[in-house]
């Protein structure tokens, strides 16, 4: 493999892996102050046990998503440089933001949220986690924003006679021309709203998983059923904002980047009432269809909101291509894209079956002690995650050989400065160390989720935080 | 004026606070080994720094983001440039940032004396590689025409960019027992206290001989003044120290950082990474830089959230401002969570 293949596989890696860890941050810190508040409100035990207890697990995964995001900024230097003196002008703007808006806000609450049970006043302590929970949402929304602009350049210029398929020049690069325009483009806010309910899904498959399987064995029945209504209920409600975001993704994605789409319904040919592919095979050169089962009429809907609508096919999108472009290969790897569409579909819709059924069997006052209930439930915890991941690699190899649509190829993007063998060195040793770090952090989570909630009381906590002035241990601390 | 020098003060801005707040976090973590003798005493020392190390590395996170938007060209060739030592510094960045949350989790004294050895080893290579990382930016590196790091991982270690690395860890070694000297009560307290004339000592020598080297090779008026300034705090926080007063002797710890990274960048403009090859193929405040533009956008920004940002981190270190004993802290996470499993 060449240093660019590397370059790819390493951003691969690391990004799947970073994300494993963002969306339950994000997801679970909402689910976590809505306990805190419900405590804060009613005063009741159950629901400050969940708090500290699903606290606990979402500390211990959001260390990984922290340190595994600093790889995140300061690859795009380090494997990227072309890429980067090409966007920097524009991509860097959100990047900072990000940092000094969300980061910040994030960490420092973060922070006092852990420290504070004894640190702050009570209502000011909540306000930590709320604030914690926004700073994570933002820095999603920031990050969001700079991969719109890969998906759908929008406010830039580049020099007269720049042509896309080729190296930039020495100097040659994308200027800015509108902030807001770039912040507040259809396909970034779409892309937010899209990622954020499904990080929702995830922290509460997070937190649906867990509790099922202690219900399922009658233990912590109080707490448990707490979590399991409201992380049922989120993961319902986030899959109806999952799909509805997505379908409108899936049209700006025809209008902005129809090879992806095409590449997604693995559609040859440029169709009207376009079938929604169950099952497709091609032939082995990927230049035509062999075997398909389609619902008819679907992906026009989808894509159109018509069931006339036309779809176009990538056999005439690549000959489109080459007449804009130059010479070529402009599809994406079409299976890929195809079935990672299809994961990432299937993964959310299971979460939020298996959260109904479970809402259904354990109603009102209702057991369900059933061993394997409760391992599938624990297997609802790892697959939004895989969703997640499918949706990010369908997202960014549906959109190659681009690194901007139509602006700037990957190929062309890469460091020159870096060697295959420092690529190498790199990936082997994160592959290694995030290899080793995600089986401490499983094992981990195994030992704290199973270890169930604390008897930690109300009288306990409100001492603490009435006893901030004086010289009291710490009741949470490293 | 320009915009373009003003977002070179506040990337040096950016880098002194990230060396001033991770600076003393690091310091504790090099110290973990010589300070803790006991388990008390290292949960003790990582505690003091538990509420804050988070949000003192997001100064890192920011100041490469500022760079990368306000000198893109800056960005691409010192990241893809120092690429085996930036690789370092992130493996070691990683390990530390886990170690802190993992090390009480687990009631096993081979757990912790791992975790340990990776918040100790995570806290000297970046103390050390930074030093060399800034020492390599400000004497030149070998970059092309195209403005391309044409260098290897060895040519960064060279002399004077290994002082600078020293220089870093001695500094960061200094404020991190000014810290511990500050925040910590009884006997981890006195010890720190104890060592730190030593360390500063020390450093204080590094420092001048670093200071003097970058002073006779490209010595300005202005940096004259920054080092004695630099020297005279050192030796101002190792008095403070004698004289008790660890709060100015943490103070002073934090000038002398303040004013080392401003003789560096002072030294540095206007080039922001001047080419060992060819001056001509330099890097400099305007060859690098962003569009009027963007920089204007990053103006407003960092003009209303830079205050924002600084007055809840000051606020975090009052909310966090008593010193900590041991018998402060509550048995550890994995403790708990054994002693419930066993009941």
């Amino acid at each position: 493999m060449n240093a660019l293949d590397l370059a790819r596989w390493q951003f691969g890696i690391t990004t799947v892996y970073h994300f494993f860890f963002v969306p339950i941050t994000i997801g679970l810190i909402w689910l976590v102050a809505g306990f805190q508040t419900a405590w804060v409100r009613t005063g009741k035990d159950k629901y400050l046990r969940a708090t500290k207890f699903w606290g606990k697990l979402f500390l211990i995964n959001f260390a990984m998503g922290v340190v595994t995001g600093i790889v995140q900024e300061f690859q795009f230097g380090m494997n990227w440089s072309e890429y980067s003196r090409f966007v920097g002008d524009i991509f860097g703007a959100p990047l900072a933001m990000e940092g000094l808006m969300a980061f910040f806000l994030e960490s420092t609450f973060v922070g006092l949220w852990i420290f504070g049970w004894d640190r702050l006043p009570k209502k000011v302590h909540l306000a930590t986690v709320w604030l914690a929970a926004f700073g994570t949402t933002l820095s999603a929304y920031f990050i969001l924003a700079a991969n719109a602009f890969m998906q759908h350049p929008v406010a830039y210029r580049v020099p007269a006679g720049y042509s896309p398929s080729q190296p930039p020049a020495t100097g040659e690069r994308a200027t800015l021309t509108s902030i807001v325009t770039l912040l507040t483009q259809k396909t970034a806010l779409i892309a937010f709203g899209h990622t954020i309910s499904a990080a929702l899904l995830t922290g509460a498959a997070f937190m649906l998983g867990i509790s099922v399987w202690h219900l399922t064995r009658g233990r912590f029945v109080d707490v448990m059923r707490a979590s399991l209504k409201l992380s049922g209920i989120t993961a319902i409600c986030a899959m109806v904002a999952v799909g509805l975001t997505g379908h409108l993704d899936a049209q700006v994605m025809t209008q902005q980047q129809p090879m992806k789409m095409a590449a997604a319904e693995a559609l040859w040919d440029t169709t009207s009432n376009a079938g929604f592919s169950i099952f497709t095979l091609g032939s082995l050169d990927g230049s035509q269809e062999v075997f398909s089962l389609r619902i008819p009429g679907v992906t026009s809907l989808l894509a159109t909101n018509s069931i006339h609508g036309t779809v176009e096919g990538f056999n005439d999108l690549q000959a489109a291509a080459v007449a804009k472009y130059g010479p070529g290969n402009y599809k994406p790897n079409i299976p890929v894209t195809y079935w990672s569409f299809r994961f990432m579909i299937g993964g959310g819709a299971i979460v939020a079956l298996f959260a109904a059924l479970s809402l259904w069997f354990f109603r009102r006052e209702r057991t369900f002690e059933s061993k394997w209930w409760g391992r599938l439930a624990l297997l609802m915890v790892v697959t939004p995650l895989f969703a997640n991941s499918f949706g990010w690699i369908f997202t960014e190899m549906g959109r190659q050989p681009w690194i901007v649509y139509g602006l700037l190829l990957v190929a062309n993007s890469a460091s020159i400065a870096v060697s295959a063998t420092e690529v190498w060195i790199s990936m082997i040793v994160f592959t290694l160390l995030y290899g080793a770090l995600a089986v401490v952090e499983v094992w981990l989570l195994a030992k704290y989720a199973k270890a169930g909630p604390s008897e930690v009381t109300s009288d306990d906590a409100d001492a603490g935080y009435d006893s901030r002035n004086t010289d009291q241990p710490l009741t949470f601390a490293y | 004026m320009t915009l373009a020098d003003f977002w070179f003060i506040l990337i040096a801005v950016l880098w002194i606070g990230y060396f001033f707040l991770e600076g003393f976090d690091f310091g504790v973590g090099n110290l973990l080994p010589a300070l803790g003798r006991t388990e008390d005493d290292r949960r003790l020392m990582i505690n003091t720094i538990g509420p804050v190390w988070d949000g003192n590395e997001v100064w890192l996170l920011v100041a490469g983001g500022a760079t990368f938007a306000a000198f893109p060209n800056w960005y691409a060739t010192l990241f893809s440039g120092f690429y085996l030592a930036l690789l370092v510094i992130l493996l070691a960045l990683i390990l530390r940032g886990v170690a802190f949350e993992y090390r009480g989790k687990v009631d096993s004294d081979v757990w912790r004396a791992r975790w340990d050895w990776a918040i100790f080893f995570g806290s000297v290579l970046p103390s050390v590689l930074w030093g060399v990382a800034f020492g390599n930016i400000v004497h030149g590196v070998p970059i092309n025409a195209s403005g391309t790091y044409t260098g290897s991982f060895f040519t960064l270690l060279n002399p004077y960019a290994l002082l600078a690395g020293l220089v870093t860890a001695g500094l960061f070694t200094t404020h991190g027992a000014t810290y511990l000297a500050l925040k910590t009560s009884g006997d981890l307290r006195n010890r720190a206290h104890a060592l730190m004339p030593l360390l500063g000592l020390v450093t204080a020598v590094l420092a001048v001989v670093f200071l003097g080297w970058t002073l006779l090779t490209a010595g300005e008026p202005v940096t004259w003044v920054t080092s004695v300034v630099a020297a005279a705090a050192l030796l101002g926080a190792i008095a403070m120290n004698r004289a008790g007063r660890d709060g100015w002797s943490f103070i002073l710890t934090g000038v002398t950082i303040a004013f080392a990274v401003t003789t560096l960048f002072v030294t540095l403009f206007p080039d922001v990474m001047p080419s060992s090859t060819d001056p001509a193929y330099s890097l400099t405040v305007v060859n690098a830089s962003s569009t009027h533009y963007t920089l204007k956008v990053m103006t407003v920004v960092a003009l209303i959230f830079t205050p924002i940002v600084l007055a809840y981190q000051a606020w975090t270190f009052w909310v966090f401002r008593r010193r900590l004993s041991t018998s402060d802290l509550p048995p550890d996470a994995g403790r708990q969570v054994e002693t419930a499993a066993s009941s």
